[in-house]
């Protein structure tokens, strides 16, 4: 679990150039990241590059938060 | 100005008349191309003039695999894709109320399916790089339309507005993508032209005389090159004036 928290922030902070201090599970991509649409379309590609995983539109739709992120990873990738 | 050193390029229909001016023509700005087309040997016969700086990546874009597997070769070739040319192209003509679904299909996949394909592969590793230049080779009739070619003039107005949809999602990451549309070019699809049709075409030419390739590589020199990075979702028209949109 811890494993790929950091590893999805660790994606995230080198994507959107975020203040690492800022990017918690609690954190939203466009409201407390500064992400636009394509770049949360990017990062959804970073995710399946490093994980290795398909993620569907309907599932990246849901993927608001980094928490979001790390809990869909760890199912998918269970 | 327009210095492409360092940087790469894909072209397709690379063997062409324009293709090869393209190739050549971003070659001679400094940049590493990478040749494609259906057929290798002229590829190689194109290569081997330029000398260093060439690979060939041979793809027929009617067939999807190919396609999808073009732009990776390219990039592992040349260590990145900085500038996609979809140029490749084929007429398959005849009147509308007598044209075969098969010249359709075909026209219209290897015109315009490809050249989306190419684009969609070639755009992310652009937007992970923050730069790139896409540039697509369309045709005047894409605009003003031709008779006997409503699957062409389909396929290049499809290049077109696709173009403009591409562009507005990547302007943001330094990716610009336009499209060049050539008139009436000396190319081997023009040779064929008897004295009488070469007459009535050049009569619609207000510079009377056909263009040339090197005119065509000259404008898409411009869109590849760092310079053209506030000009985007354009269609820039060299056509000695025959058209002026």
């Amino acid at each position: 679990m811890s494993d790929i928290a950091d590893r999805v922030k660790k994606i995230v902070i080198e994507n959107l150039g975020a203040d690492p201090e800022k990017v918690t599970l609690e954190a939203s991509f466009i409201e407390d990241l500064g992400a636009d649409s394509l770049d949360t379309v990017e990062l959804v590609m970073a995710f399946e590059e490093e994980f290795g995983v398909e993620i569907p539109d309907d599932a990246a739709d849901t993927i608001q938060t980094v928490g979001d992120a790390v809990t869909y990873l760890t199912k998918a990738t269970a | 100005m327009f210095d492409l050193t360092g940087m790469t390029a894909l072209v397709t229909g690379a063997s062409g008349g324009i293709g090869s001016a393209i190739a050549k023509a971003l070659h001679g700005q400094g940049a590493t191309v990478a040749l494609s087309g259906t057929r290798a040997a002229a590829l190689e016969t194109v290569a081997a003039e330029l000398g260093d700086r060439v690979h060939v990546v041979p793809a027929n874009l009617s067939d999807r695999e190919a396609v999808e597997g073009l732009v990776p070769a390219a990039e592992a070739a040349m260590g990145g894709l900085d500038i996609l040319v979809n140029n490749a192209g084929i007429t398959r003509d005849g009147l509308f109320i007598r044209m075969k679904d098969d010249d359709w299909d075909q026209v219209i996949a290897v015109n315009l399916t490809s050249a989306f394909r190419l684009s969609r592969a070639a755009v992310k590793g652009m937007m992970k790089r923050r730069y790139g230049r896409i540039i697509g080779i369309t045709s005047i009739v894409g605009v003003t339309g031709n008779a006997g070619q409503g699957n062409y003039a389909a396929a290049k107005a499809g290049m077109i507005g696709m173009t403009k949809a591409l562009a507005q999602e990547v302007a943001t990451r330094n990716v610009t993508v336009n499209t060049v549309a050539p008139g009436f070019i000396e190319t081997a699809m023009t040779e064929v032209l008897n004295d009488k049709q070469r007459e009535a075409t050049l009569a619609q030419v207000p510079a009377g005389r056909l263009g040339t390739g090197d005119e065509i590589a000259a404008a898409v020199v411009y869109l590849a090159s760092r310079e053209a990075a506030y000009t985007t979702g354009q269609t820039l028209h060299v056509n000695g004036g025959m058209a002026m949109i």
